[in-house]
């Protein structure tokens, strides 16, 4: 393929990765940005939410959209509670200590994978997408009859994932409205800035927490939900999510979150960009060189103002 | 060193003698490989326990260390002494760049830091697949593994072996721990800042406490390609980034024998639930979920606080 | 295992026939239809069998399983061993090279068994093996890996069930060649496994007057694909495809997204569609692409009797499904190499006259000693020719068609097609 539309076709790609990992890491950065814990279970919340969907499809049974449209209500509910009830559980009676914190999930983590792995079985199982075409895109050129559009072979894009794209903006836009709109965004804001002044004016801090907490476990079952149809549920698809949620975080500034969401975009997109010019392995190893670099150098993030 | 901690250390290394003889042959060989892993997480202890750097990138010096020993014995056909300390070497390399690096941030940051850096080191295993074998990995043949002609392969030579140098490093991280670097590091561990104001250069021990910490590590991994033949990029995984982590909060963190009891206590713990379960990882969970809550400092720290105040 | 059969009389005779000519001093306990008389013991030979039930290998370790229940099931209604029944102690592996070497200690020095058996993923054959050469275990693998033939392991470790990927991928040159294009452009996992592909087929293609046009390799921890398709020439004739894991899926359908109506021929190895199911969402591409394929999974129109019994006895339907559950869909392509492995060991038992470890190296000796090993109950794959110099087995290869969501026979490969010169000669090697 052509140059031009090599990386029109890349940079597509990058857009779609870059929209699950925005609603994936914009759950983590949400619960670091109010709760300053990190939580290293992230990852297989997102992955229930792809299994959840994988149950909830394959029960209903009827039309695809019918079971994908119920995934999506169902699968962040369902995970939401149960990161809420693990918040009440046990972050919330090692009073959010850093350190434990981290080895606590990464337990958690462990737990809810070898679960899924006895239940769900070891087997990427698909889910169908409410609507697939593929669209042909066109490119132009300008030759001996000046400038022309034509259709280069393999330029192409799926109306699902357009649609995947177009989902997660919404989807933030309405977080965005959440937390800066409405009484539950302005308690969730105060218990960032001083969560004991915020007990004092009788402000359920707990409770807040456990919420926040569920809240950003929904948004990556959200995620998951949306991606499932392009790719598919499987125990181990934490994993990947986890590390670049991660990066994204650090690299928008912890809890930051139009950071997080230019980061996702940047990430993203050069996940796709990176891949038109080197050999794939080097480019993941340059790619995570370069991000840790970023973190050394400027641990603060592209957005952040101070260090945690 | 005080006399209580020699006896106890010289005490645990006696038994260790002893039980190659005593034990059946199939719990003297995990023994040995406990005591190459206990290296491992004592390595990791030195930089998360004593010097509160809690790293999860570790499977980079223990696969640095791995890979030095296995590729310059394989592929340049080195005896295993100096190819054991040519690993040293890589490990210490490879540990002081990403110290130098890696310590310009703190807490979380650090963390994620040396996981992707660790990650890159993963990938570039595989990316010299042609020499590493990538994922697959390679083993060593039986023949070339001795030290100065003593065969690791016989379940003597290697237990022996495993022992030799988990005394080296018990006794010699015991002892530095107690000396005055030891003491600040801990003391870096407790209040950074207060140290800092004391006149340390805070930023040079920590350095060199993570470069002591990836060498060891690497030791322990250059001892598992010698001792049981193979290498593989399974050990520059995440997961085994995260076992030493398990073993040091489960033993103790900042407990000299923490890594050994943690080591021992996990390898257990998921040998005889595996006639219960077969998901064995999932041990793994339940152990660090029930720890925090209930054990946070382990089993010699909670051993330490309540009953033996000596403990080192 | 979800139902067993019994399998009829008719078999058992069938195979205790066969056991004839590999071994006269078991002639008398396996046509004796009383189980296990004239034994000199009666204790169980106990076959330490290495499983992936957790960690990426699990749905093949999940099939592995049933098909070693089965294959034991056989041999134990005919009468076991030399008089003995056969018993499995399964233990799990995580599919972690650490932990295959720690279970294989486990069954040499703890659990005492005779033998271990049936690990596939080829990391955790290569960290075990070393293990089971000096515990003097022998350790057959049921791997499909070049690990055994290459000469890296050791005399201990054989692979008499299965074939390797170097003969596999050899094997399909003339095929592709000849049928599909002569410019290939190769898109494969970015790791050994990936590599082997690569390394071999390369070679073999350029032999067949072809060449590889392009070669595309793809990091591991990789979830989604279109971005690295733009790399394929125009001028690709055929596209080879190996990418193995949970991500398969994905690629196949984004393949198939890219292309559109105008696709080059596709060749694809089935160990990326291995417990999948061919009618998935998403996978109409694959209609008209070929595959290689160790074992047919749909039952064929001329299926063999052999194979018609061995997938009862399994519990697998017509379409390569479990009996009970027909989204469960099995490892039919490999997981054969169980049930022949097992009656290779029963007929190496048989012939080496085991009674006890004290003749482990008799045993390896007698496996090492087979050579033709006729199409027949104890190998419905189809016939084999073992290699006693590099314990590796070579046998036929099969490549289907994906007609109206089934896989269809296409051409079956002779086995001079698989063969390569030795690298190995493990029987110059001590015990």
């Amino acid at each position: 393929m052509e140059f031009g539309p090599h990386l029109m076709l890349a940079t597509l790609e990058g857009a779609v990765t870059a929209a699950i990992l925005a609603l994936t890491a914009m759950g983590l950065s949400v619960v670091f940005g109010v709760m300053r814990v990190v939580n290293v279970a992230h990852g297989e919340f997102y992955m229930l939410g792809a299994v959840i969907a994988w149950f909830v499809a394959s029960t209903l049974g009827a039309h695809p959209a019918v079971g994908f449209v119920a995934a999506l209500v169902i699968a962040p509910l369902l995970v939401g509670s149960l990161a809420a009830l693990a918040d009440v559980l046990i972050l919330q009676r090692i009073s959010y200590d850093p350190e434990r914190t981290i080895v606590a999930t990464i337990g958690l983590l462990y737990i809810i994978q070898q679960t899924t792995l006895m239940t769900f079985g070891p087997d990427a199982r698909p889910v169908e997408a409410p609507f697939n075409s593929r669209i042909a895109l066109p490119w132009f050129e300008f030759g001996d009859g000046g400038f022309a559009l034509y259709w280069p072979w393999g330029l192409s894009i799926t109306s699902y994932k357009l649609f995947v794209i177009a989902a997660a903006v919404v989807i933030l836009a309405a977080l965005w409205l959440l937390m800066t709109r409405t009484k539950a965004g302005l308690v969730m804001r105060a218990t960032q800035q001083d969560s004991a002044m915020a007990q004092a004016f009788g402000i359920p801090v707990a409770r807040v927490y456990a919420l926040v907490f569920g809240l950003g476990a929904a948004l990556a079952a959200m995620g998951a939900v949306l991606i499932v149809p392009i790719q598919q549920a499987h125990y181990l698809m934490g994993g990947d999510p986890l590390l670049l949620s991660f990066i994204v975080v650090i690299i928008g500034g912890l809890g930051s979150l139009p950071g997080t969401v230019i980061a996702a975009v940047l990430i993203g997109m050069s996940d796709g960009i990176i891949s038109v010019f080197f050999s794939p392995t080097l480019a993941k190893i340059l790619a995570t060189l370069a991000v840790a670099m970023v973190l050394v150098f400027r641990p603060q993030g592209l957005m952040g103002k101070s260090a945690a | 060193m005080t006399g209580k901690d020699a006896a106890l250390h010289l005490g645990v290394l006696a038994v260790l003698l002893a039980a190659f003889f005593v034990l059946p042959e199939y719990h003297s060989g995990s023994l040995a490989r406990i005591m190459v892993l206990a290296v491992y997480a004592m390595g990791y202890n030195l930089a998360f326990g004593y010097t509160g750097l809690l790293s999860l990138g570790h499977a980079l010096f223990f696969a640095a260390g791995m890979y030095g020993l296995a590729l310059s014995m394989q592929i340049g056909g080195w005896p295993a002494l100096p190819a054991f300390l040519l690993a040293l070497g890589a490990a210490l390399a490879v540990a002081g760049a990403v110290g130098v690096l890696a310590l310009r941030t703190r807490g979380v940051g650090f963390m994620i830091v040396t996981l992707m850096f660790a990650q890159a080191g993963y990938l570039t295993v595989l990316y010299f697949g042609a020499w590493t074998r990538g994922d697959e990995g390679f083993a060593l043949p039986q023949e070339v593994r001795n030290l100065f002609g003593l065969d690791v392969t016989t379940p003597a030579g290697r237990y022996f072996a495993a022992l030799a140098l988990f005394a080296v490093v018990l006794l010699a991280l015991g002892a530095l721990v107690r000396a005055p670097f030891g003491r600040t590091l801990i003391a870096i561990r407790e209040n950074e800042a207060r140290a800092a104001m004391l006149g340390y250069d805070v930023q040079r021990l920590k350095w060199i406490a993570f470069v002591v910490s990836g060498v060891v590590s690497g030791a322990a991994g250059a001892a598992y390609a010698l001792l049981f033949g193979y290498a593989g990029a399974t050990f520059a995984g995440v997961q085994y980034s995260i076992f030493p982590l398990l073993y040091v909060l489960l033993g103790g963190a900042g407990t000299t024998l923490g890594p050994f009891v943690g080591a021992v206590f996990m390898f257990y713990l998921i040998d005889l639930s595996s006639g219960i379960t077969t998901a064995y990882m999932l041990v793994a969970g339940l152990a660090l979920v029930l720890l925090t809550l209930f054990l946070p400092q382990g089993i010699l720290g909670t051993l330490r606080r309540r009953a033996l105040p000596w403990l080192p | 295992m979800t139902r067993k059969r019994l399998l009829t009389p008719d078999y058992s005779r069938r195979s205790a026939l066969k056991t004839l000519g590999l071994g006269a001093g078991a002639l008398a306990a396996t046509t004796a239809l009383p189980r296990f008389v004239q034994a000199q013991s009666s204790a169980p030979i106990r076959i330490g069998f290495q499983v992936h039930r957790t960690g990426i290998g699990a749905s093949y370790g999940r099939w592995y399983d049933r098909t070693t229940q089965a294959a034991v099931k056989r041999i134990n209604d005919a009468g076991g061993i030399n008089g003995r029944p056969v018993e499995i102690v399964a233990e799990d592996d995580g599919t972690d090279a650490k932990r295959g070497a720690e279970v294989v200690e486990k069954f040499a020095t703890q659990l005492n068994c005779d033998i271990g058996f049936g690990t596939l993923f080829s990391h955790v054959v290569i960290g075990s093996a070393p293990r089971a050469g000096e515990l003097k275990l022998p350790y057959f693998v049921v791997s499909e890996g070049h690990h055994v033939a290459s000469g890296m392991l050791n005399r201990y470790t054989l692979q008499p069930g299965i074939t390797d990927v170097k003969s596999q991928v050899q094997a399909m040159a003339p095929f592709v060649a000849n049928n599909l294009g002569k410019k290939v452009t190769m898109i494969f996992p970015d790791f050994a496994f990936g590599h082997d592909h690569r390394d071999y087929f390369s070679k073999a293609i350029a032999e067949q007057g072809g060449e590889v046009v392009a070669m595309i390799a793809i990091p591991p921890t990789e979830t989604s694909f279109t971005k690295y398709f733009p790399q394929i020439p125009r001028e690709t004739e055929v596209v080879y495809h190996v990418m193995v894991g949970p991500a398969v899926l994905t690629f196949v359908k984004e393949l198939g997204e890219f292309f559109g109506p105008s696709r080059p021929e596709l060749f694809g190895f089935i160990d990326s569609l291995e417990a999948v199911d061919i009618t998935s969402p998403g996978l109409e591409f694959l209609e008209g692409t070929y595959f290689w394929e160790g074992n047919p999974r749909y039952a064929q129109e001329n299926q063999s009797e052999y194979d018609k019994a061995y997938r009862e006895a399994v519990g697998v339907d017509a379409n390569g499904a479990s009996v009970s559950d027909a989204k469960d869909v099995s490892t039919y392509a490999h997981m054969f190499g169980c049930w022949e492995t097992l009656n290779i060991i029963k007929a190496g038992m048989e012939a080496a006259d085991y009674q006890g470890p004290d003749q482990r190296a008799a045993l390896i000796e007698a496996v090492e000693a087979m050579t033709e090993m006729p199409e027949g109950m104890d190998h419905p794959q189809g016939p084999k020719v073992f290699n006693g110099k590099t314990h590796q087995v070579f046998g036929v290869q099969y490549i289907s068609q994906v007609k109206d969501g089934k896989l269809v026979l296409a051409h079956t490969t002779s086995i001079d097609d698989t063969l390569y010169p030795d690298e190995v000669d493990y029987t110059t090697q001590s015990f």
